[in-house]
């Protein structure tokens, strides 16, 4: 993390960026998504289709996606699977693709009394710890592993 | 049920307040004890082998030795602490006249020194307030929790339960949502309980010593990456009142050991 050579690309970023966006717009705002039907974001936050190894990976690990803490999942060599939420074997045959997305992205549409942290939500929250202020739980691009892992889930 | 808390509420406003508080938590409240692994409750049972008597032993030293400009003990004013502290934990946290608020036991621990033995006051997770607060603590167990949330305690209850169903943190959870809804189920390794105070300060194994409650709430408030309150600050102290009453009835266990 201590990369020298971050900084300066930041900045780069910055000064290229502040010729079409406010300049109070942070480097690492959200990438705009379209909610349809109220229910589903359709199209991928990237643009690109996710790793689902590379998701399968974010479920698992704790300072990620930590998905194992409430979710009963096929990764049968980690072993503690939470009972908070339901079992996401066969997932992908009860939900589509959309509606997946969505339920990462901010749970709390579906239901707002729901305990599932957003994934993918900077906006709303309180007394955010700083080195979190302003981040999603997760990057675009892992939302998208983590959708295309979830679609292996027949 | 509902409906008759409607019946109640138009029979008289001060009635229904009172009933509808009683009808929150409904159930027996559960000590985090009846969910600790077998191995964690004999040690909490056996003075002898529970690794927080240490300090609690050590807060009994205090209580006898003299200290500050007063040149007095604990002992020398209030005695023997088996007759004259026991029950204190019971009761607390309390309304405090002189603040115009509620004060806990370490809170009240540091009054006594400022004022009465004249000495300074001891910082909140010090090894010498560890050692009081369990020692006067100890004096209560086996005792029901029974604290007064009426009169001037009333808006400082109620801003602490506002506490325990605030979303915050990045995670955006509350203490609800762990402790009341999911009481009883695992939360990966953990199996979540109903988040009771009664044991508290508590010899935690992953601390591998002994806590006070406000740095138990600090680590459940850093879990969901929120920022934490000052131990000892009002947040704290009303949300500890909020909780006194959600296990009141409950044996008094400290010193406890938990996981
Ligand atoms: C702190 C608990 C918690 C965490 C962490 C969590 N979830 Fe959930 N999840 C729930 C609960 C509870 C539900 C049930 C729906 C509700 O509450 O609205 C749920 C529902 C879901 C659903 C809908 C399931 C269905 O059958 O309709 C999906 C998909 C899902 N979660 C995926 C994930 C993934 C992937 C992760 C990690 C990136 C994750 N969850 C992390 C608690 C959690
Ligand atoms: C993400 C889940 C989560 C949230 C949110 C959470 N806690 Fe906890 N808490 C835990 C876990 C896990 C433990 C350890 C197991 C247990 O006792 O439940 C714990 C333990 C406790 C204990 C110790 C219980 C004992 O018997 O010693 C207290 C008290 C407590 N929590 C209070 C709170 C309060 C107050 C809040 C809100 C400010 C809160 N917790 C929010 C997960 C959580």
């Amino acid at each position: 993390m201590k990369n020298y050579a971050l900084p300066l690309l930041g900045m780069a970023a910055l000064s290229i960026a502040s010729l079409t966006v406010p300049a109070d717009a942070k480097a690492d705002e959200l990438v705009p998504f379209k909610i349809v039907n109220g229910n589903s974001i359709p199209a991928s936050l990237t643009g690109k289709a996710g790793d689902p190894a590379k998701g399968r990976d974010v479920a698992i690990n704790r300072k990620k996606g930590n998905c194992l803490a409430c979710h009963v999942m096929p990764i049968p060599e980690q072993p503690y699977h939470g009972e908070v939420g339901p079992d996401l074997n066969g997932l992908a045959d009860r939900l589509s693709e959309g509606e997946i997305r969505l339920q990462l992205v901010n749970p709390k549409t579906n239901n707002p009394a729901t305990i599932m942290p957003a994934f993918y939500r900077t906006e709303g929250l309180h007394r955010v710890a700083k080195n979190f202020q302003g981040k999603p739980m997760l990057t675009a691009e892992e939302v998208e592993d983590v959708v295309a892992y979830l679609m292996t889930l027949k | 049920m509902r409906k008759n808390n409607r019946k109640i509420m138009m029979a008289g406003a001060a009635v229904a307040a009172v009933f509808s508080i009683a009808t929150i938590a409904a159930g027996e409240p559960k000590s985090g004890y009846l969910s600790a692994e077998p191995e964690t409750q004999a040690m909490q049972d056996d003075d002898f082998s529970n690794p927080a008597m240490l300090v609690t032993d050590y807060g009994g030293d205090l209580w006898s030795t003299a200290d500050g400009d007063s040149g007095k003990s604990c002992e020398d004013c209030h005695g023997d602490a088996a007759d004259s502290m026991k029950g204190v934990k019971t009761r607390y946290p309390t309304y405090y006249q002189p603040w115009g608020k509620m004060i806990n036991l370490e809170l009240r621990i540091n009054e006594c020194r400022k004022d009465n033995q004249k000495a300074k006051a001891w910082k909140y997770e010090s090894k010498e307030m560890l050692g009081m607060a369990s020692y006067i603590g100890y004096q209560s167990r086996g005792m029901p929790m029974a604290v007064d949330i009426g009169g001037k305690a009333t808006p400082f209850f109620t801003k602490g339960k506002e506490f325990y169903y605030e979303r915050r943190g990045q995670l955006d959870m509350a203490c609800s949502h762990c402790h009341e809804d999911n009481s009883g189920n695992m939360i990966r390794a953990n199996l979540l309980t109903e988040g009771q105070i009664n044991g508290f300060p508590t010899y935690r194994l992953k601390w591998s010593g002994v806590g006070t409650l406000h740095r138990r709430f600090k680590g459940c408030n850093d879990q969901v990456r929120a920022i934490p309150y000052e131990r000892g600050s009002d947040e704290y102290v009303n949300l500890e009142l909020y909780l006194a009453w959600r296990g009141r009835g409950l044996a008094v266990e400290t010193p406890s050991v938990r996981n």
